[in-house]
């Protein structure tokens, strides 16, 4: 056992941000609003942005500022944007859930899906927190926060039952696997973080296309609907 | 060499923006010459292949393994690229396809085909799961290209299941390069040649953790128990020659990241742990299958599922580690390539030709279809593991294996299973092929004959291929499979 010391400016300043990380994916859980839901993907992903800037100037890794300000144009301007436009294509007449109040859409009571979520949440915490893993990033705290982030977005994209949230809940967990790689893998070559963040995009456009079609078809944003497959 | 691996990446490209602007009919002669142009590049490269390792062209690597599968995603992209010209000429039942539909299936089929014979020929583990993220995106796509309720319900359902798995394989990735920079330093970036070569200094946890993830995460493309559930809404909606080129290829080449992960945790943790693990999902997926065949409705499903029986016998064939079993594994991927790709390309006459997808409207297939009533039969028989096809083979090899291997329970369990999964296959075969046609109230009638020349030729070449794996396998791909399982056995 190691005496208690207290932590440097550093670990304490990116633990604050993992945590905050974290606090936005469950914001996102229990939030009533498609438009409010995207905004907090923004701010979250702001935050992996601010912690990249933040991990390059200590441990001298200047790519990451490069990373950082590709990945603040996509995941805090472009997806949002994209986000937005699709909803705005809505209709009045539609039903609440397409003019962005899915409060309705969960499967479980929301009360219930946050206990499980801190439930899931902790256990990724403690669980990730036995890995005798230290990276060259970030502190070692904020891996197992990133893996209670990558459970809650299951949380999310299990519980909400509407293409948006669903399609939120795998863009969160990737800014979950973001967090996860600062810490293990922050020295990672730029050209592989480039290829990464290019595929992200591509897989943007094509879910917008396919809530596209899903709407088209099932005038509706809503997933409960998509039943006749089984067996 | 560098000439053969440059031509595959560029040619199926080029097809693709060719069919933008090309009249359909002459943009389906295009894919099937980039289909037949890339099978036999592909060939070109088996003789040397099976005598040494191609090495190294930049992110680009290749060796015997890599071979293999991309000499599955080859065939069945030729096969189904001459079968698409056959297929799209054959009204269906809401009329012949359109003008925009034709292009878009064009397109999409060559890039689907390009990212997956890209996928096999990334010496770098990042790479390598952004290519295999890159067929999930395109054939999402081609998944909901029919327009129907169902298949936009089937392509959501799609994308999202394997891109949620695919988040979990690269953070699998991630600690991969983690264990790696350990080793190599931070400037590590990533190639899989390095990391193999310093497998045995890598920290045990993450190669574990990075292992698990990997199979979880990929297995989620690949079909594993129990993130299948993608798998038989999206073969049964899509396009059928897409259907076949899913089954084919695209779980294979999944697959392949899988034997990439493996090898790396063999190395690094000894054969014991990714051998367990691969086993258990490999029977559980192989249970779920062969129970799910007794009692299917939907042809396509039908076979969507023996997809699912037929990866979990490659991961229970890895999983048994003698070399006898890994040799089998690999003509197994070529073998169920073929017959698959035969299956559904024989499912796609039988849409077109019944316009339905339920077993029971489907009768006196073998009277009404002179040649591909027979192909299908067949297909299936091979399927089933029957002799004398491919398939009986790889499968006897790799029960051999498990029995040299003394894993006798586990290899009596995938004899049983195999069976059941032979008597749901066969069963289905009988009421669609064998029982005389009955013309029920509400079925289309239905005249006797084959839709086109071009949907038989292509299911010809794939029994041929078929009966040549199954009976004597030429002396260059015994010498090809070889070499792979030696990488496979870490002994290379």
């Amino acid at each position: 056992m190691s005496p208690v010391q207290a932590p440097s400016v550093y670990t304490g300043g990116a633990n604050v941000i993992a945590v905050l990380i974290l606090l936005a994916e469950f914001g996102m859980l229990r939030q009533a609003l498609i438009r409010d839901q995207v905004r907090l993907y923004a701010a979250q992903s702001g935050l992996i942005s601010v912690l990249a800037v933040i991990v390059g100037a200590v441990r001298d890794l200047p790519e990451l500022y490069l990373l950082a300000a590709l990945s603040a144009a996509l995941k805090v301007v472009v997806i949002p944007l994209v986000l937005r436009r699709l909803l705005r294509g809505s209709r009045p007449g539609d039903s609440a859930a397409d003019l962005g109040d899915i409060a309705g859409s969960g499967g479980l009571g929301l009360a219930t899906t946050v206990l499980v979520a801190i439930a899931v949440a902790a256990f990724g915490f403690f669980a990730a927190g036995r890995l005798p893993v230290a990276g060259g990033g970030a502190p070692a705290t904020a891996l197992s926060v990133s893996v209670s982030v990558v459970l809650v977005a299951f949380v999310l994209m299990i519980h909400r039952r509407d293409v948006i949230s669903q399609a939120i809940g795998l863009f969160s967990l990737e800014n979950g696997i973001s967090l996860a790689a600062l810490v293990v893998a922050a020295s990672l070559p730029l050209i592989l973080e480039v290829a990464l963040l290019f595929d992200l995009l591509v897989a943007v456009i094509v879910f917008g296309l396919l809530i596209r079609i899903h709407r088209g078809r099932a005038e509706s944003l809503s997933t409960t609907e998509l039943t006749s497959l089984r067996g | 060499m560098t000439a053969v691996v440059i031509l595959l990446l560029t040619v199926p490209v080029g097809a693709a923006i060719a069919s933008l602007w090309l009249p359909g009919r002459v943009a389906g002669l295009v894919t099937a010459g980039s289909g037949i142009a890339s099978l036999a590049l592909v060939l070109a490269a088996v003789p040397a292949a099976a005598h040494r390792d191609l090495g190294w062209l930049g992110f680009l690597r290749i060796d015997a393994l890599s071979v293999v599968f991309l000499l599955a995603t080859a065939f069945v992209y030729a096969c189904v690229a001459v079968y698409s010209v056959g297929y799209l000429q054959t009204p269906g039942p809401g009329g012949a396809p359109d003008r925009r539909y034709a292009r878009r299936f064009w397109a999409g089929l060559n890039l689907f085909a390009w990212s997956m014979l890209a996928a096999p020929v990334m010496g770098n583990l990042a790479l390598l799961w952004v290519a295999i993220e890159v067929t999930t995106i395109i054939s999402g796509l081609l998944v909901a290209l029919e327009g129907t309720e169902a298949a936009a319900e089937a392509a959501w359902k799609y994308v999202l299941l394997a891109s949620a798995g695919l988040a979990i394989a690269l953070l699998g990735t991630i600690f991969m390069y983690y264990a790696g920079s350990r080793v190599l330093g931070p400037s590590y970036n990533l190639a899989f040649g390095p990391l193999l070569s310093v497998a045995g200094r890598l920290p045990h946890t993450a190669v574990r953790l990075a292992f698990v993830l990997g199979v979880l995460g990929f297995g989620t493309k690949v079909g594993l128990f129990p993130v299948h559930t993608w798998l038989p809404d999206a073969h049964s909606e899509a396009p059928t020659p897409v259907s076949a080129l899913l089954s084919g290829s695209l779980l294979a080449v999944s697959f392949y990241a899988i034997l990439r992960f493996y090898q790396v945790a063999q190395a690094a943790l000894g054969p014991r742990f990714p051998r367990d693990v691969l086993l258990v999902f490999g029977v559980a997926s192989l249970l779920l299958a062969a129970l799910y065949l007794l009692d299917q409705r939907d042809y396509k499903r039908l076979l969507a599922y023996s997809s699912v029986e037929h990866m979990g016998i490659l991961a229970i064939g890895v999983s048994f580690g003698a070399p006898v079993a890994l040799a089998g594994v690999l003509l197994h991927v070529l073998a169920h390539a073929a017959a698959k790709g035969n299956a559904f390309m024989g499912a796609g006459v039988l849409l077109r030709k019944f316009g339905v997808k339920r077993i029971s409207a489907v009768t006196g297939g073998l009277d009404l279809l002179p040649w591909s009533g027979p192909l299908f039969l067949a297909a299936i028989l091979a399927l089933s593991a029957m002799p004398p096809f491919g398939i009986f083979r790889s499968e006897f090899e790799i029960v051999t294996g498990g029995l040299a291997a003394s894993a006798n329970v586990t290899a009596a369990v995938l004899v049983v299973l195999v069976t059941i999964a032979f008597f749901g296959l066969s069963l289905a075969a009988n009421a669609m092929l064998l029982t005389p046609r009955r013309e029920l109230p509400g079925t289309v009638h239905v005249t006797r004959g084959e839709p086109s020349a071009w949907i038989v030729v292509p299911v010809v070449a794939g029994l041929i291929a078929l009966l040549v794996l199954g009976l004597h396998p030429p002396a260059d791909l015994t010498g090809l499979m070889g070499r792979a399982v030696a990488a496979l056995r870490g002994v290379a």
